[in-house]
Formats: C-alpha cells, sequence, structure tokens
C-alpha cells in the first residue's frame, strides 16, 4: 500500500471516474420526466444506431404488481388423470396454452411460470394492470375442449358419438353476428383436415343434428341441411358478446391439456400500490435524514465523507436497478432501505479502526492500514449475507425453495446493495479519504 | 474489559427472553396468516366514512366467517375472512355498494387456498437449513476451525428464537401474523446474526496471529474492540427499519418490525452469545485435554 505514495495522482485520477461514473448513473436515475425551476425536462433513454449496430435500452424503474397494480394469480394443474411419464409434457403444454390465452386477452408483459412442489404442478400467472381477476380467472382457467359429436337415430339413449373432429382442427375462430337474429356467435375456420374431416361428419348426417360440445356441455345441436365444404362453421349458443369474446380466446389459444383450479389471487389495485410507493419514499428520506447525521455526530468530517459514499451509493443502485432490471415490489423497497443502512458499515468498521491506527502512525498511513485490516471482516460478512440473500433469491429455480416474487424481489435488491455498498464503501471514501488527506498536507 | 468473566449473566438473559417467547409459543401458539393456512384478505375504501360496527353487522349477515374488521386509513377497512372465491368477490362488492348506499372499491384482495400452506413451511425449512449450513462451511473454512463456526450457527439459532418468540408475543397482544414477509425477515436476519459475529471473529482472529493468548483473553480484546462499532452499524440499521416501521405502511410494518427485532437480538447474540459459547467451548475442550494428559 505505501508504494503507492509517489504516484500522487493516481488518487485523483480514480477520483475523476468516481465523478464520471456518478454522473453516469445520476443521469439514468433521473425519473423520465421532471421540472425543474419551473422548467419541464425529458430525459432521453439510450438509442444508439451506427451502421449495424443498434443499442437501445429503456431506462424505467420496473414496478412490480404489488406497486404498479395488477394480479398475481396461481392454478393448480389437476395430473390425476394423465400417466406419470406425460404429466412433464402435459404442464409444458399447458403453460403455452395459458401464455398464448393471456396473450390473446391483450395483457401487456404478463409472465406465466410453472412450479412443481411437494407432488404439485401449478402455474403463477402475473398479469399488470388487471383487476378483474374473474374475467381473467375464467378465460385462464377453463378447459375449452370443443368436441363435435353425431346424435344416433336412437336419441333415447341420449349417448352422442364422439367424432375425430375437435378444438384442435380450428385454424381461427372469431366473434361473428347472426344474420337474421343479430346475436353474437363464434365462427369457426378449420384447418385443411379439419375442413375435410368436417365435410365428411356433414356428408353423413343430413337431415340430423351435429351436436357442438364445449367442456362435456351441449353448446348447440343444430340439423345440418346439406353437406358443407369449404371448412367453415358457425356456433350460435346462446352467448353474450362478452362469453363469445373468451370463448375465441380459449379456442384460439387451444384447449387446456389438463384442468386447472385456481388455488390463489392477489390483486392490489394500482391507487394502493401508488401510495405503497410514496410512503416508502417518505420513509426511506427520513430514515436516510437519520442515517446521514448520525455518521457525522458519530466520525465528524470522516463521516461526511461516508455520507457522499452513500449519496453515490443511492444513485448507483438506483441506476443499476433500472439498467438490469430489477423489478421493484414492496419487500423489494424494504430491501433497498434496509441497504442503505447495512452501505456505511464498512465505513464505520473502518474509522473505527483508523481511530486505533491514528494512535500509533501519521494520518495518511493510518487510513491505508485501517481499509486494509478491516477488509478481511468486510468480506467474510458480507459474503455470509449474500449466502442467505442467494437462498431467498433462488436464481436457479430450485423447486425445493421459494420462489414466490416477493421474497425474491428483496433478496435481489438486497444483494445489489450489499455489492454496490463494498463498492462505495471502500473504493470511494477510500479515494475521497486520500485526496482530502494528501491535499491537507499540502 | 473483561466482558467474558460474566458469561453466565448473558446466558440467563438470552434464556429468560426465550422462555418468556417460548412460553408464549406454547400457551397461545403463532397468529398464523392466510399465506400459510388459507384465507381471504381485502382493503376496501368506502366513497364514505363507514362505522366499523356497520360494517361488521353487514358482514355477519353474509354468513361467511370474517376473522377480523380493521380501520387501515381514512375511509379503508382491512377484513380477513375464510378463503372466498372471485365470484363472491365480485358480489360482496355489490352488495355492500347497495347496502351502504355508496361506492366501494376494492384496493386489495388476497385470496390464499389451504393447499399452499404446507409447501411454504417445508420450504422455509429448506432455506434455514442450507443457509445454516452454508454459513457454517464458509465460517469454518474462513476461521480454520469447527468451533467458530458451530458457535456463530448456534447464536443465529438464538435470534430465529428471539424472533419466533417475539413473534408469538405480538401476535398474541398485537395480532402480528406469520406470513410470507415474516419467513423472508427470518432468513434475513440469520446473515445480520452472522454479520456482526464474524466482525468479533474476526478480531480474535487477527490478534492470534500477531500476539497469541488464550481465547478467552482474546475474546475480551475483541469485544471491547468491536462493540462500538457494533453499536453504531446497529443504529443506522435500526434508524432505517424504525422509518419504516411508522412510516412504511401496512404491509411492510410487522415485516420492518421482525428485521427491527432480528437487528438487535443479532446485535447482541455477536458479542454475548456466540463469543461465550466459543470461549466456554474452548475451556472445556482445554479441560478434556488436560485430563487426557493426565490419566
Amino acid at each position: 500500500m505505501l508504494d503507492e505514495m509517489p504516484r500522487i495522482s493516481a488518487p485523483l485520477k480514480r477520483l475523476i471516474f468516481i465523478i464520471f461514473l456518478f454522473l453516469l448513473a445520476g443521469f439514468v436515475s433521473l425519473p423520465r420526466e421532471f421540472s425543474l425551476f419551473g422548467r419541464k425536462f425529458v430525459r432521453p433513454d439510450l438509442n444508439i444506431q451506427k451502421g449495424k449496430i443498434s443499442i437501445q435500452k429503456k431506462f424505467d424503474l420496473v414496478l412490480g404488481l404489488d406497486l404498479a397494480g395488477g394480479s398475481h394469480l396461481v392454478f393448480e394443474a389437476d395430473t390425476s388423470k394423465v400417466s406419470s411419464d406425460a404429466v412433464k409434457d402435459a404442464v409444458e403444454s399447458l403453460k403455452q396454452v395459458i401464455e398464448r390465452r393471456v396473450n390473446l386477452f391483450g395483457v401487456s408483459e404478463p409472465n406465466v411460470q410453472t412450479s412443481f412442489f411437494g407432488g404439485k404442478h401449478r402455474i403463477i400467472v402475473e398479469l399488470p394492470g388487471i383487476q378483474d381477476t374473474k374475467t381473467a380467472s375464467s378465460v385462464i382457467g377453463k378447459v375449452a375442449q370443443l368436441v363435435f359429436a353425431e346424435v344416433p337415430e336412437a336419441t333415447d339413449s341420449g349417448k352422442l358419438t364422439i367424432t375425430d373432429l375437435t378444438g384442435a382442427d380450428l385454424e381461427r375462430a372469431s366473434v361473428a353476428f347472426d344474420q337474421t337474429t343479430g346475436k353474437p356467435t363464434v365462427a369457426l375456420k378449420f384447418t385443411k383436415e379439419g375442413g375435410d374431416k368436417f365435410e365428411k361428419i356433414t356428408e353423413k348426417n343430413v337431415g340430423k343434428p351435429v351436436a357442438i360440445i364445449l367442456d362435456d356441455t351441449l353448446v348447440s345441436a343444430p340439423v345440418v341441411q346439406e353437406k358443407i365444404s369449404g371448412g367453415t362453421a358457425q356456433i350460435t349458443g346462446s352467448f353474450t358478446l362478452e362469453e363469445a369474446r373468451q370463448l375465441v380466446v380459449q379456442l384460439n389459444a387451444g384447449a387446456l391439456p389438463i384442468p386447472i383450479k385456481l388455488v390463489e389471487e392477489r390483486t392490489v389495485g394500482a391507487t394502493l400500490g401508488a401510495e405503497s410507493v410514496a410512503k416508502s419514499v417518505r420513509a426511506g428520506l427520513v430514515g436516510l435524514v437519520m442515517v446521514v447525521t448520525f455518521m457525522v455526530l458519530a466520525y465528524g468530517r470522516l463521516g461526511l465523507v461516508a455520507d457522499v459514499g452513500l449519496v453515490v451509493f443511492g444513485v448507483l443502485t438506483l441506476a443499476l436497478y433500472k439498467f438490469i432490471p430489477v423489478v421493484l415490489t414492496l419487500p423489494g423497497i424494504a430491501g433497498f432501505l434496509l441497504s442503505v443502512g447495512m452501505a456505511v458499515d464498512s465505513n464505520i468498521l473502518i474509522f473505527e479502526r483508523f481511530k486505533e491506527e491514528r494512535a500509533r502512525r501519521p494520518i495518511a498511513d493510518a487510513l491505508e492500514v485501517s481499509f486494509g485490516r478491516a477488509w478481511d471482516s468486510i468480506r467474510d460478512a458480507n459474503i455470509a449475507t449474500l449466502v442467505t440473500a442467494f437462498i431467498l433469491a433462488n436464481p436457479f429455480d430450485w423447486p425445493f425453495l421459494h420462489t414466490s416474487g416477493p421474497v425474491r424481489g428483496f433478496a435481489i435488491t438486497l444483494a445489489v446493495g450489499i455489492g454496490i455498498s463494498l463498492f462505495t464503501g471502500i473504493f470511494v471514501s477510500r479515494n475521497l479519504l486520500r485526496v482530502f488527506i494528501r491535499e491537507k498536507k499540502k | 474489559m473483561n466482558w467474558m468473566k460474566y458469561r453466565l449473566v448473558y446466558f440467563v438473559i438470552s434464556a429468560t427472553i426465550i422462555g418468556a417467547g417460548l412460553f408464549a409459543y406454547v400457551k397461545w401458539g403463532l397468529n398464523i396468516g392466510i399465506d400459510f393456512k388459507g384465507g381471504t384478505i381485502v382493503e376496501y375504501k368506502f366513497e364514505a366514512e363507514v362505522k366499523e360496527e356497520r360494517l361488521k353487522e353487514l358482514f355477519e349477515a353474509t354468513q361467511l366467517p370474517t376473522n377480523s374488521i380493521q380501520k387501515t386509513s381514512d375511509k379503508t377497512y382491512l377484513v380477513k375472512t375464510e378463503s372466498m372465491d372471485s365470484l363472491r368477490k365480485s358480489t360482496i362488492v355489490v352488495y355492500l355498494e347497495r347496502n351502504l348506499e355508496m361506492k366501494v372499491e376494492e384496493l386489495r384482495f388476497e385470496n390464499v387456498g389451504p393447499s399452499i400452506g404446507p409447501d411454504l413451511v417445508k420450504k422455509t425449512f429448506y432455506a434455514m437449513g442450507i443457509a445454516a449450513v452454508l454459513i457454517l462451511l464458509w465460517i469454518a473454512v474462513q476461521f480454520k476451525s469447527l468451533k467458530f463456526g458451530i458457535s456463530a450457527v448456534l447464536a443465529m439459532f438464538h435470534d430465529s428464537l428471539v424472533l419466533l418468540g417475539s413473534f408469538a408475543l405480538l401476535g398474541h397482544f398485537f395480532g402480528a401474523e406469520i406470513d410470507f414477509l415474516f419467513v423472508t425477515a427470518a432468513l434475513t436476519i440469520l446473515s445480520f446474526s452472522v454479520h456482526d459475529t464474524i466482525v468479533v471473529y474476526d478480531r480474535i482472529r487477527e490478534s492470534q496471529k500477531k500476539s497469541g493468548g488464550t481465547i478467552y483473553e482474546l475474546a475480551n480484546k475483541a469485544t471491547t474492540e468491536t462493540m462500538v462499532r457494533s453499536l453504531n452499524n446497529s443504529f443506522t440499521i435500526i434508524f432505517m427499519l424504525v422509518a419504516l416501521t411508522l412510516l412504511g405502511g401496512t404491509t411492510v410494518k410487522w415485516f420492518a418490525i421482525a428485521l427491527l427485532i432480528g437487528t438487535v437480538s443479532g446485535t447482541y447474540s455477536s458479542p454475548f452469545v456466540a463469543v461465550p459459547i466459543l470461549v466456554t467451548w474452548d475451556e472445556l475442550q482445554g479441560r478434556l485435554r488436560r485430563s487426557k494428559f493426565f490419566f
């Protein structure tokens, strides 16, 4: 450490680097639009286009469902009727069907995940901005297995002959309106093979009804007038417009391979979310003022340097949240605030050490020695914290650990906070102190 | 200062606190939230002020088992009931609107089926187990001694017990619930606890290399040297958590309190649980070795 002494400019160079980094991060941390002294400013996003290289990045804070409002739904798959070796595929295709349905439902940035634990397969669906969970869960949760059946002569038995024409033979379904009654109907367009199957069925059943069955319920049984070729058909049940729309989404996305049921639901309104953000920000500011004041009272000018480090910490962390991006949840904000309290920890360790060392050697040396000696315990202690953060965040989605959003959000912000606090607590404040102490000596 | 002379006092203090908590736990149990046992939480915002009694009457009339109705802020109530499905949820809003003759807004709706809970408990124990083992190994490797690792992990469990006991008490007297966030807090304080312990250990390690001496002497020296640091660092964390408890809103209040208890206990347990255990262990080991030598 002492060999760096002659290169006076090195800490200054690093300080310039820190200031540059701070300004860059500060820029990213700015809200998209803000007003200062009555003037409005708009922060541009990263948008570089040079020949083939195109870098685009939006620097907005990504808020979780509990802050931005939205719905978190958990469905449990009923795998009892599937043979055990086919379960994995069934769940995977279940997820795909649900994803398609959610997308067709018109939700922006939905998130569909599967989870397996304790012998149960679950599908977690996150729908930002959705509050009407009744519609959402019925669109997602219905199996929507469409089949066509022939009605045999002896109708007394009530038994239908299921044909091989199903929802899987559809190319597209859409909402249409009955030309005579004006009621909403569902128009079906079959694939090539589906059209052939339909043609055969109608040919065979002229003058007889063909039953259209959805999830074991008879929707309608129109009587076939003549052979229908061309591969289109219409379901005229007694749909409301809303029901017709939902059915179209379900049919276009495909039937669920296995039935599911809703086991958990969490919905937060956008107003409550905004309120939570405001409260957290206020709590954070009050806490921050207390920490900053405490550091100055306890360590004087050294404390002031730590406070500067803390400001750099806040700005860098915010910029990194936007850059990664980290989805901020309410517990996530708590994790961030907690890391603010912990960020000065390395400074406190070093300053306490400095108090002891100052008695033994000149100030500049004492400073270097304190940073060096405190490092071991800072490293060991923070790695232990990172271990717990790692288990809570469960980055590899290990099924035997928590995969819940809030817990993960907390762990990620905590881990990011620890990482950056090591940088600001050691690199930033060390170089600040080096420059100031040298300047004083001159 | 001869901190280690009063080891017995520290053990008695810890035993008293944990004992009180465990007594509460055995007597009243924990106040389990919907995350674990299933149920529904709804937060309603009413257009105008509504009396709590009126709301109670209305909910009683629905025949839906209602666990609690609690005012959270202006015109806003938090209602906890048995699990209700989406259909029931929307009928209740219409029912309230019709009877109160005002607009009712659902700020938040959480419904957890009973099948989710047991998994969470299992996952929590797995997470705690893995964290404990990893931390134990990390400390044992860094300090080249299993003694250090095990003492630190014992102090860690001490803090977990303090937290659990405190929540049994807080749950009985103030309605604190055991939920997802409590579990997160419990796991987080594992690392707090160990954080401070490592700082004291590090001082023991450093002095041992430099001057040597018995663990007893080294522990006294290290505790003296790190006391101010431990206190100051805890203060900064406590400031943030107190602000969060008082201003952060209902959702994170108990979470912040759980972390607060963990921080205080974690600060205490490093010099007054982990280090005394280490010293006691070392003495016992020494006595055992000596007796072997004689026989």
